[in-house]
């Protein structure tokens, strides 16, 4: 009985400790100005995406693997994301982004459905490490553009650029 | 008691320690924004040596820093726009700041993203032209800017309009014109441009017209011209079905069409109605009552 309650209370403990982990989302609607209306579905698998799309944005330039970009990132986005990680590599420190939470808006779907542009005021701590040593941690809030293109299977993150002034902390 | 008199000469102690131990250390002043690959400094203070980290996203530097000398970095260093932490790691202290990376204002090159490459004529915001903007570091130019988009077929014809960038993209709807050709869609902004090709082509058939005549015991039928609602020839290839229709019997023919024209042989049954059909388009009805 002690056990079940134990693995129970582990388990419960688990679950909220990964629930934490998980950012707030916040979807405004739309804000198209003529251009093509985004379906539900699109807009669902848009967003989804885009959030994958920072899990692994995350993995990649904590662990200094450019290959985990490859799912999510797609041209000049990867190719400038990949160049971080091989600069930070040489330098021997890596980054996480640490998200913790997510405004997103549509701004542009365009008519032939070929690309998704959304803006994301996000909120995450940065924290640079040499090697295990934390250098700094500074929590940010910046509005990202960032613009997707569809591929095979799912949405690509192909610009992704934090706009300047966008509401620092 | 005591513990609360403690805690308050330790705070004391730490108010004036930490100020002292950052002007030991050093710190810097950082510039609040720096044009993408533009020199830039920044100026520290303190003594002894230490190691500037600038990391974001788009890049990551390291320079070893003389501790009341500027950090110097010079032109096309930092180049990616974007959101950065700037990080002195002293002897003793750290100092962390951020700043921005803008892009440069001047356009380089543009993503132009034009569809569909061809369509048929006299189409209302069939076409579309959506523009990203980018420097010459490729970083996305967000500050509202004009572009424009010419839309020409032939001297003469040409639509235009102007649009100004939001968030880096402007897009406009073109109309396809009436008479067929390999239109050219330029975009424009600055000087920098981008032009894809377009063809326009004709339309579905506005109109089928047939005719026959007796021919060695058999009917010839042929259509006229065949020709779009703008008076374009329909291209050769584009399938017409002749239909004959006898005593309850029906004979169909598909027949592509050469030069403009599609011709075919039918038997020739007294009574018979004869029609020719393409696409949705349906043409005349004739009705063959034998050789008078």
């Amino acid at each position: 009985m002690i056990r079940r309650l134990l693995v129970m209370s582990f388990a419960l403990t688990m679950q909220a400790a990964a629930l934490a982990d998980q950012p707030t989302v916040r979807v405004e609607p739309p804000q198209l100005q003529g251009s093509r209306p985004v379906e539900k579905q699109t807009e669902t698998s848009v967003i989804r995406d885009y959030l994958q799309s920072w899990k692994s944005l995350q993995s990649a330039l904590d662990q200094n693997q450019a290959a985990l970009l490859d799912a999510y990132f797609v041209g000049t986005a990867r190719d400038k994301l990949a160049n971080t990680i091989e600069e930070q590599a040489k330098l021997g420190i890596h980054t996480r982004y640490l998200e913790r939470s997510h405004d997103l808006q549509i701004v542009f779907y365009s008519p032939e459905g070929l690309s998704i542009q959304m803006t994301d005021t996000v909120e995450y701590d940065q924290q640079v490490l040499d090697h295990d040593k934390v250098l700094a941690t500074k929590p940010i809030r910046r509005r990202y553009l960032v613009v997707l293109t569809p591929s095979d299977v799912r949405w690509r993150v192909r610009i992704f650029q934090a706009e300047v002034g966008s509401d620092p902390m | 008691m005591r513990f609360r008199h403690a805690s308050v000469l330790a705070g004391l102690a730490f108010a004036f320690a930490a100020p002292m131990a950052l002007a030991q250390g050093g710190s810097m002043s950082l510039p609040r924004t720096v044009t993408a690959g533009a020199a830039f400094s920044i100026p520290t203070t303190g003594s002894g040596k230490a190691t500037l980290y600038i990391v974001g996203p788009g890049q990551a530097l390291r320079r070893d820093v003389q501790m009341g000398e500027a950090a110097t970095f010079p032109v096309g260093e930092l180049y990616n726009a974007g959101h950065y932490l700037a990080i002195l790691v002293g002897a003793s202290s750290t100092d962390t700041d951020e700043f921005d990376v803008i892009p440069v204002a001047r356009p380089e090159t543009l993503g132009f993203l034009a569809k569909p490459s061809r369509l048929p004529v006299g189409l209302h915001n069939g076409i579309s032209g959506a523009v990203y903007v980018f420097d010459a570091y490729h970083n996305l130019i967000t500050a509202p800017m004009p572009v424009s988009f010419e839309l020409s077929v032939s001297p003469g014809t040409v639509q235009s309009r102007t649009v100004t960038t939001r968030h880096g993209m402007a897009w406009t709807g073109m109309d396809s014109a009436p008479k067929e050709g390999v239109a050219k869609f330029v975009a424009r902004a600055g000087e920098a441009s981008s032009t894809r090709v377009i063809e326009e082509v004709p339309g579905d058939p506005c109109a089928i017209v047939i005719s026959a005549r007796p021919n060695a015991g058999k009917l010839e039928v042929q259509t006229a011209p065949v020709r779009d609602c703008g008076g374009n020839a329909i291209p050769d290839g584009t399938i017409v079905t002749f239909t004959e229709t006898s005593n309850g019997r029906q004979t169909t023919v598909d027949v592509p069409l050469k030069q403009g024209i599609a011709r075919v042989d039918m038997p020739a049954y007294k009574g018979s109605k004869i029609s020719a059909a393409s696409g949705v388009v349906a043409g005349n009805e004739i009705r063959w009552e034998g050789e008078r």
